[in-house]
């Protein structure tokens, strides 16, 4: 370790050098690491029952969160949408409002951050568990490498989970929307459904909520099992890097949310 | 190998789970623009003013939509704004001399292109240009013409 500057801006630029450093050092490592599980998912695919595995643990698990916080996000927007909408007497275009709002942003972007709580976490802690009681090594030992065996499937099971969640979410929501506008404030059924579907476009809407849960699906995996291989092999270490990937997941998913909504949505 | 069963069957039901609010989404909710694409034939028609009329508004006749605006330029050699639309194939017997004008649904909804049929035997072909074009009402237009209007009147 070579001294630290004395105090001052020398030692200020030295602690900015130095965490930027962090930074890029870490955004290169991940590219790095999805491109060797880009690699290795020919692997991954030629084991189906390993991936069929992940795609249990990460989706079907997080099932029932996903379908009760879409169902009642779906109902919130309803409810919000109709006392603003109902002073203009608009309260007609509730089924549009709602079900624009899931498709378009809420479902994809709820999903992410809930995947990351739900299914991240386990997939970080597990991965780093076993790095922590040298699984991973012992792998290595029997000239099994573990990105091939352990992560590999697991991205891609992610990675297929998130827009199926998405896609379940976002139906759910419309259905709360729909148990909320109609049933419970008394909305007109023919109009709340009209509407949606006059407003709302297969390509430009639906696709686009889709497309963007495919990156997010990624982004979100990348980072669980990242952060996992890459943990400080000790139980302090599992469990920040448990947190470390929910927060940066969170973070990322958001961000790319915006770059992608301007760039899906952004021309006109 | 019992387990393997149940997370087989677990991850079926979740995939089939999925295609189900696919087709609900794609079904139920959004409809597949009819309007865009190569199906269909196009119009042009020129306007000395088109308000906020945007690409994609609807064109209907009889309040019934028909097509869609696909395109809006201007002209710098006639200084007149075209309006390219795109018309469903499945109407096809419009006559060619129908006027087009600019109309605005409700008093904050967006503009729209209305067509009125005409009486001519020929319909409209891909590529024609409607001839009898009404612009968009302009509300500042509308109001300063009729102050100015008043005003001249009592002198």
């Amino acid at each position: 370790m070579e001294r630290l500057p004395p105090r001052g801006l020398r030692r200020l630029a030295y602690e900015i050098g130095w965490s930027l450093r962090g930074f890029f050092g870490t955004f290169g490592a991940g590219q790095l690491f999805l491109l060797r599980i880009i690699a290795d998912l020919p692997y991954a695919l030629a084991r189906p029952g390993l991936v069929i595995r992940q795609v249990y643990v990460t989706g079907v698990q997080s099932l029932v969160v996903i379908m009760l916080a879409g169902l009642f996000v779906g109902m919130v927007l309803a409810l919000q949408a109709y006392l603003t909408l109902s002073r203009f007497g608009a309260e007609d275009t509730i089924g549009m409002v709602a079900a624009l709002g899931l498709v378009r942003e809420l479902g994809p972007v709820v999903t992410a951050l809930l995947f990351a709580g739900r299914a991240g976490t386990a997939l970080s802690s597990e991965i780093g568990l076993m790095r922590a009681t040298d699984q991973l090594s012992g792998m290595e030992m029997m000239a099994v490498d573990p990105i091939k065996r352990v992560v590999a499937p697991r991205f891609l099971g992610g990675v297929i989970a998130v827009p199926i969640l998405t896609v379940i979410f976002s139906a759910m929501g419309i259905f709360g929307a729909w148990l909320e506008a109609v049933i419970i404030l008394g909305v007109d059924e023919g109009a709340f459904w009209s509407q949606m579907q006059a407003q709302v476009d297969l390509r430009e809407d639906v696709m686009s909520g889709i497309i963007k849960s495919f990156f997010f699906g990624i982004a979100a995996s990348l980072l669980a099992v990242f952060e996992g291989y890459n943990c400080v092999p000790t139980a302090e270490g599992v469990g920040r890097a448990t947190t470390r990937a929910v927060v940066h997941t969170s973070l990322t998913v958001l961000v790319l949310n915006f770059m992608l909504t301007a760039w899906l949505l952004g021309g006109n | 190998m019992q387990q393997t069963r149940a997370v087989e069957l677990g991850t079926g039901l979740f995939v089939f789970m999925g295609i189900l609010a696919l087709f609900f989404l794609t079904t139920r909710v959004s409809t597949f623009d009819a309007y865009s694409g190569d199906g269909g034939y196009e119009l042009k028609a020129r306007f000395d003013q088109i308000g906020t009329l945007k690409v994609r508004a609807p064109v209907s006749i009889s309040g019934v939509q028909i097509g869609r605006v696909t395109a809006i330029e201007f002209d710098t050699a006639r200084l007149e704004a075209v309006v390219t639309m795109r018309i469903a194939s499945r109407y096809g017997g419009i006559p060619n001399d129908s006027d087009a004008s600019i109309l605005t649904s409700g008093i904050l909804g967006g503009q729209y292109i209305g067509l009125q049929p005409g009486g001519s035997e020929e319909p409209f072909r891909d590529g024609d240009e409607i001839m009898f074009t009404q612009s968009a009402v302009v509300l500042e237009q509308l109001i300063s013409k009729y102050l100015f209007g008043q005003g001249s009147r009592g002198e």
